[in-house]
């Protein structure tokens, strides 16, 4: 029943692993071959494959776990979809009905430890409320801010002999569960009256632009007004980074231009962003001199950290249409001449080319200069998964993403391990498409068991591992804040042989220590169209990730260089 | 300022966890807290009294219709409200006491609702201020136990909470 009521809802695809409450279901998934099965090694990277098959596709993510341990490995998964406004279902055995609440062998109580990383949760109680919970999980996961939903299903109530008839429900109706459509033209009409009469306006998108399907209306709007445009970590990709009209990521690691025209911009207009910590430094510094624009799909991500000037709640896609509309038939012309000395100050801040790569003595690799060359290996049209930490940095910094949905990280977070299972959801979703996950030595260890689920269904994702022999932005902290003492960040002496290891998983392995031969070796690992390449690459283990915000500075206060600042 | 928001809520399981959940959550503090049916038995009401400036009630209240099964939310404090709350108390009652503490129960419009040769129970109904005054003016005796309801309340006149 619940097989049937997934694929009714459209499911081709879930990622799991078999455990005694989920044996019913995984009895019907053998019995049909409508919905596919893909078995991980770990429940954790179920969701964090379904995930980044959510953020590619924007379909929703589907994940199926038994009770216990399953439930509790799939947590940091949801927590991270949950973060990051991805629709996710996450199905979990439960034990017997009878048994709830007795402590019963892998009982956990699901509903309750995943409560504040769900968008909602359901505890099916009857199997004839199966097909009605599932379209209610799936209209809640995908519609207005997304998100994940756990639906927890007791052994009994999958058990075969008890049956009922079975209907899938049309529609759904949730009397407490509205999804905000337009916004107020009002405020709109503010809003547009606001932007024309901007003298130094800065557009600030972040991932509900992208999860919004908001970008083509985004570079119109960005084009009509020959403003700059900036994203956040989230929202790389709305915009095509490749354009002039770009300044590139802000925030915490973001360029000088961005931040500098950030904090003296006149307008701000935020748009599917959330004036997230890392983005604004301390709150009372931030864009002192901005009004404030704030569009957003969710009430509560308004004024919730910096206090909006024209706050617009509506969907990105119906706000952005109502915005172009306006300025067209708006008598008021943008102030051009305006416009022309703030683009003139801009391009003083982007002349001093904050992520210049200077290149390292005696073949050494700068991790950077990895980046740089796989975007050159792959046209700039790859699905670019990440890890976190100081490759996931320098990913977003020097890989322009050109189109949405290619730019995949657990931005909200931060977490480790989550991007070579994302980059298998990827390439489920894209068989043909080049999946690539950029990691260090310390994410991937996190994950690494999934090398075993990449060869059973042959996904021929590409690893490049920029290996710095320590946790590096745990590093770069210690070597700017704790005076250079690495407290367990390092680890060289024990870090295993990549190479060896993924071979002994049936994959290939690339090691690549010199810079002179960094384009031709990644250049035949991506060559390897069918298989699995984990390319080790050895990169200078003391770079650090600039810029770099000052902490509790302004956006303008930002480290440059190890020797300049601001 | 101290804010009484009270809300109707789908009279399912897991559905206070949801609510008491947010508060500890977010770091926002519960003062008092009321839940039971409402006539429509697939509705709760329940009636949380709160702490915060404007903008953090303004988080409070935007984070608590976000939740799936809060059907439908006031600030009772924004207008013109009655707030109730009830009192049990149980002191002891002896000597030239006994008569000083009935007394002042009946000032207070409290009933005593049991009793025994050395016990009062008393039963007060009122806002929270009035139940504090009487426990201030009873401060004298010795107090054996003290169960308060938490606050409940409705707007005055024409507005009404329902679905």
């Amino acid at each position: 029943m619940l097989i049937r009521a997934l694929h009714d809802e459209g499911v081709d695809l879930i990622w799991g692993y078999p455990g005694g409450a989920v044996l019913h279901i995984y009895d019907a998934l053998f019995k049909q071959d409508k919905v596919e099965h893909i078995l991980v090694r770990h429940e954790q990277a179920a969701t964090h494959a379904a995930d980044g098959y959510a953020r590619a596709t924007g379909k929703p993510g589907v994940v199926l776990v038994t009770s216990g341990p399953g439930a509790t490995n799939a947590i940091t998964g949801i927590a991270t979809a949950y973060m990051d406004s991805i629709p996710m279902i996450v199905i979990s055995g439960q034990v017997d009905s009878s048994l709830i609440g007795s402590d019963g062998f892998q009982e956990t109580d699901m509903v309750g430890i995943s409560r504040p990383i769900v968008k909602h949760s359901f505890m099916v109680q009857n199997p004839q409320d199966i097909p009605m919970v599932v379209k209610k999980a799936f209209y809640i996961a995908t519609t207005g801010r997304p998100g994940p939903v756990v639906i927890d299903i007791p052994k009994d109530v999958t058990d075969p002999s008890r049956k009922f008839k079975y209907q899938y429900p049309e529609s759904v109706k949730l009397r407490s569960y509205s999804v905000p459509g337009k916004g107020h033209t009002g405020q709109i009409k503010k809003a547009v009256e606001i932007l024309l009469a901007a003298k130094r306006p800065v557009i600030y998108t972040g991932g509900g632009v992208v999860q919004g399907e908001g970008s083509a209306l985004l570079t119109e709007l960005v084009t009509l007004l020959g403003y700059p445009v900036t994203n956040t970590l989230m929202g790389l990709g709305a915009y095509p980074a490749s354009d002039n009209q770009f300044l590139g990521m802000l925030g915490m690691h973001g360029t000088y231009e961005a931040n500098m025209s950030m904090h003296c911009s006149d307008v701000v207009l935020g748009i599917g962003v959330r004036f997230d910590d890392r983005v604004t430094n301390s709150i009372a510094k931030f864009c002192p001199g901005a009004k404030i624009l704030h569009v957003d799909i969710d009430p509560a991500a308004i004024s919730k950290t910096v206090v909006a000037d024209v706050p617009i709640v509506g969907s990105v896609t119906s706000v952005l249409e109502e915005m172009l509309e306006l300025i067209k038939q708006s008598d008021t012309d943008v102030d051009r001449a305006a416009i022309d000395q703030w683009w003139k100050q801009i391009e003083g801040w982007r002349e001093k080319d904050s992520l210049k790569v200077i290149p390292a003595p005696d073949d050494v690799i700068k991790p950077q200069q990895v980046i740089q060359c796989l975007y050159d290996i792959t046209d700039g049209d790859a699905y670019v998964s990440s890890d976190v930490g100081q490759h996931q940095m320098f990913a977003a910094q020097y890989y322009k993403f050109d189109k949405p949905r290619r730019w995949i990280n657990s931005g909200g977070l931060g977490t480790m391990g989550f991007g070579f299972p994302a980059a298998m959801g990827v390439q489920m979703a894209f068989p043909d498409a080049v999946s690539v996950c950029v990691t260090g030595e310390g994410s991937i260890q996190m994950n690494i068991q999934e090398l075993a689920t990449c060869l059973q269904y042959q996904l021929p994702v590409k690893i490049v591992c920029l290996n710095n022999q320590a946790l590096g932005m745990v590093k770069q902290w210690q070597d700017m804040q704790y005076g250079g003492r690495y407290s367990h960040s390092t680890y060289a002496e024990s870090l295993p042989d990549f190479i060896k290891l993924v071979e002994a998983y049936g994959h290939v392995g690339v090691r690549i220590e010199k810079l002179s031969e960094l384009k031709q070796k990644m250049a035949e690992a991506f060559a390897l169209k069918d298989r699995l390449v984990f390319i080790d690459v050895l990169v200078d283990p003391m770079e650090h990730v600039y810029p770099m915000a000052i902490k509790g500075g302004a956006m303008k206060d930002m480290y440059l260089s190890k020797t300049e600042r601001t | 300022m101290r804010h009484i928001i009270s809300m109707l809520l789908e009279n399912e399981p897991g559905a206070l966890s949801r609510v008491v959940g947010l508060f500890s959550q977010r770091n926002y503090n519960i003062e008092s807290l009321t839940v039971a049916p409402t006539d429509d038995h697939t509705l709760s009401r329940l009636t949380i009294t709160t702490m915060g400036d404007d903008r953090k009630i303004e988080q409070i209240t935007k984070h608590l219709n976000k939740l799936v099964d809060v059907v439908k939310l006031v600030d009772l404090t924004e207008g013109a409200h009655i707030e109730r709350e009830l009192m049990l108390i149980k002191v002891k009652a002896t000597g030239a006491q006994r008569d000083e503490i009935k007394r002042t129960t009946d000032i207070f419009r409290g009933q005593v609702v049991d009793v025994t040769s050395t016990i009062y129970s008393i039963q007060l109904v009122g806002t929270s201020e009035k139940l504090d005054g009487f426990l201030a003016a009873i401060s004298g005796t010795t107090i054996l136990e003290v169960a308060r309801t938490g606050v409940s309340g409705i707007s005055r006149g024409e507005k009404v909470l329902s679905v």
